[in-house]
C-alpha cells in the first residue's frame, strides 16, 4: 500500500498527463466519425456569441457584394416568376394544403466559415428556436453547401462538403447518371465525383445537380461542372467537379427542411426489414 | 499572487481570441496557419504548480477545438508540449540557470532559445497534423503542413517575444 502511494506521489503528473491525453484522444476519434454525436462542437452560445460578433464587424466590408447577389437572385426569381404566369402555371389548386409543402426554406447567416483545413465545418446563426435539426440540407443562391450537423438554441454547425467524410448523393444534369460527391482536401474550389457508372457520356463542361435520392436535399440544385476526368481501365478514375459556390466568401444561406422526410425513411426502413 | 493570477487568465483569454479571430483567418498560400496559442506554454510562469498547469493547458487546447470544431486535436498537442516543456528546459539549460522564480523566456541566450521555440513548435504540429489527417496515406501532407506552419509560428512567436518581454 505504501508503495502504491509512493508510486502515484512520483509520477502523478506523469499520470496526469496520460489521463488528459486519453480525453483529448476521445474526442478526437469522436470528431472522426460523423454518426456520433460531438461533444466538441462551436454551436455553443459562446463560441457562437463570439463569431456572430466578430461577424458583426465583417458584414460592413461585404455589404457590396452580398446586394450584388441579392439583386442577381431577385432578378432570376422575377424571370422565374414571368415565365410561370406565361404558362399559367398557377392555376386553381383545389386543397392548396398539399401544394409547394414538401420543403420549407429558412434563412440564416454564416458566422464562422472554415475552408482550409481537411474536415471543415461551417457555423450559422440558426438553431433549434428556428426549427433547425441535425440532418436537414444547407444551400444558397449558387449551390449546395453541406448538411446540419449540430444544433444549439440559436446556433448549428453545419458539415460542409469541403470535409472527407461528406458523402452526397448527386447526377448528371442532362441524364439520369447518380454518382457520389466527396472531397479529397486539396483545393476548397473543386469536388470529386465518384461511383459514376462506366456507360456514362461524361465531357468537361456537364452540369452536376443533386440526386434527390437522399431526404435531406430536394433534386436539381445546383453544384458545379466537370473540370477534368481521367479514363483508366474500365471505370472513371477521378472526377473533378468546380464548385458553382465559392466556398471561401459565403454570406447567406438557406436551411432545407423536408416535411415528408420521416415518412420516407420510415417506409424505407420497414422495406429494408422485411 | 492576486495580480498574477489575473494575468494568467488575462492570457488564457486572449490568447483564445486572438487564436480563433484573428489567426485562423490567416491562410498564407491558402493553407498556412500560425498557431499563436502556443505562447501560453512559453509565457506560463515555471514556479507554479504542474498539475495545475497541466490542467490549463489541456483546457486552453480543449477551448480552441470548441471554436475550430476539431475533437481534441488542439487540447491533446498543447497538452503534450506542456507535459514536455520542464524535461526540455531542464537538458537545455544547466541546472544553476534555471531560476524558477524569475526565469523568462527572453532571458535565454538566442540559439537556446531558437532550439526550446523550434523544438515545442515542431512537436506540438506534428501531433496537431497527425490527428487532423488521422491517416498514414497523408503522411506527405503532414509533414509539409507542420514544416511550413511550423515556421510560420516559430517567426510570429519570436517577433512577439522580442517585442513583449519586460526590458531589462
Amino acid at each position: 500500500m505504501q508503495q502504491i502511494i509512493y508510486f502515484l506521489r512520483k509520477y502523478r503528473y506523469f499520470l496526469l498527463f496520460v489521463i488528459l491525453e486519453l480525453i483529448a484522444l476521445v474526442f478526437t476519434i469522436q470528431s472522426h466519425s460523423f454518426h456520433k454525436s460531438k461533444f466538441v462542437n462551436s454551436a455553443t452560445s459562446i463560441t457562437g456569441g463570439v463569431y456572430s460578433q466578430v461577424s458583426n464587424i465583417n458584414d460592413f466590408f461585404t455589404l457590396k457584394q452580398e446586394n450584388k447577389v441579392l439583386s442577381e437572385e431577385n432578378n432570376r426569381l422575377k424571370n422565374k416568376l414571368n415565365q410561370y404566369r406565361q404558362e399559367d402555371y398557377i392555376s386553381t389548386v383545389i386543397d392548396s394544403l398539399s401544394i409547394l409543402t414538401k420543403y420549407n426554406y429558412t434563412a440564416a447567416k454564416i458566422i464562422k466559415n472554415d475552408f482550409r483545413k481537411v474536415n471543415n465545418f461551417i457555423t450559422i446563426n440558426k438553431g433549434s428556436t428556428s426549427g433547425l435539426q441535425s440532418d436537414m440540407g444547407v444551400i444558397n443562391t449558387k449551390g449546395i453547401i453541406g448538411i446540419v450537423k449540430n444544433v444549439s438554441n440559436n446556433y448549428a454547425t453545419v458539415l460542409s462538403i469541403l470535409n472527407s467524410y461528406s458523402k452526397l448523393n448527386v447526377r448528371l444534369k442532362n441524364s439520369n447518371y447518380f454518382g457520389t460527391l466527396t472531397w479529397d482536401g486539396t483545393d476548397y474550389n473543386t469536388v470529386q465525383l465518384v461511383d459514376i457508372p462506366r456507360q456514362a457520356n461524361l465531357s468537361i463542361g456537364d452540369t452536376i445537380i443533386t440526386g434527390g435520392r437522399s431526404a435531406i436535399f430536394p433534386e436539381g440544385i445546383m453544384v458545379g461542372v466537370i473540370q477534368d476526368f481521367q479514363f483508366e481501365g474500365t471505370k472513371f478514375n477521378e472526377i473533378n467537379i468546380r464548385l458553382f459556390n465559392d466556398m471561401s466568401a459565403l454570406g447567406y444561406v438557406q436551411i432545407i427542411e423536408n416535411t415528408q422526410r420521416k415518412e420516407q425513411q420510415l417506409l424505407e426502413e420497414q422495406t429494408t426489414n422485411e | 499572487m492576486n495580480n498574477n493570477l489575473f494575468k494568467i487568465l488575462f492570457q488564457f483569454i486572449g490568447l483564445i481570441l486572438l487564436q480563433v479571430i484573428v489567426f485562423d483567418n490567416v491562410h498564407l498560400f491558402g493553407y498556412v496557419n500560425p498557431y499563436i496559442y502556443i505562447a501560453w506554454v512559453l509565457l506560463y510562469p515555471l514556479k507554479s504548480e504542474r498539475g495545475l498547469f497541466l490542467f490549463l493547458s489541456f483546457l486552453l487546447g480543449l477551448c480552441i477545438d470548441f471554436f475550430s470544431n476539431s475533437g481534441g486535436i488542439n487540447a491533446a498537442s498543447l497538452l503534450l508540449i506542456a507535459y514536455l516543456r520542464l524535461p526540455l528546459l531542464t537538458s537545455l539549460l544547466r541546472k544553476v540557470d534555471l531560476d524558477f522564480l524569475l526565469f523568462h523566456v527572453s532571458s535565454m541566450p538566442f540559439v537556446k532559445l531558437l532550439t526550446y521555440i523550434s523544438i515545442l513548435v515542431f512537436s506540438h504540429h506534428i501531433v496537431l497534423f497527425s490527428l487532423e489527417y488521422f491517416s498514414f496515406s497523408n503522411i506527405g501532407i503532414i509533414v509539409k503542413h507542420t514544416f511550413l506552419s511550423g515556421i510560420f509560428t516559430i517567426v510570429l512567436l519570436f517577433i512577439s517575444i522580442q517585442l513583449f518581454s519586460p526590458r531589462k
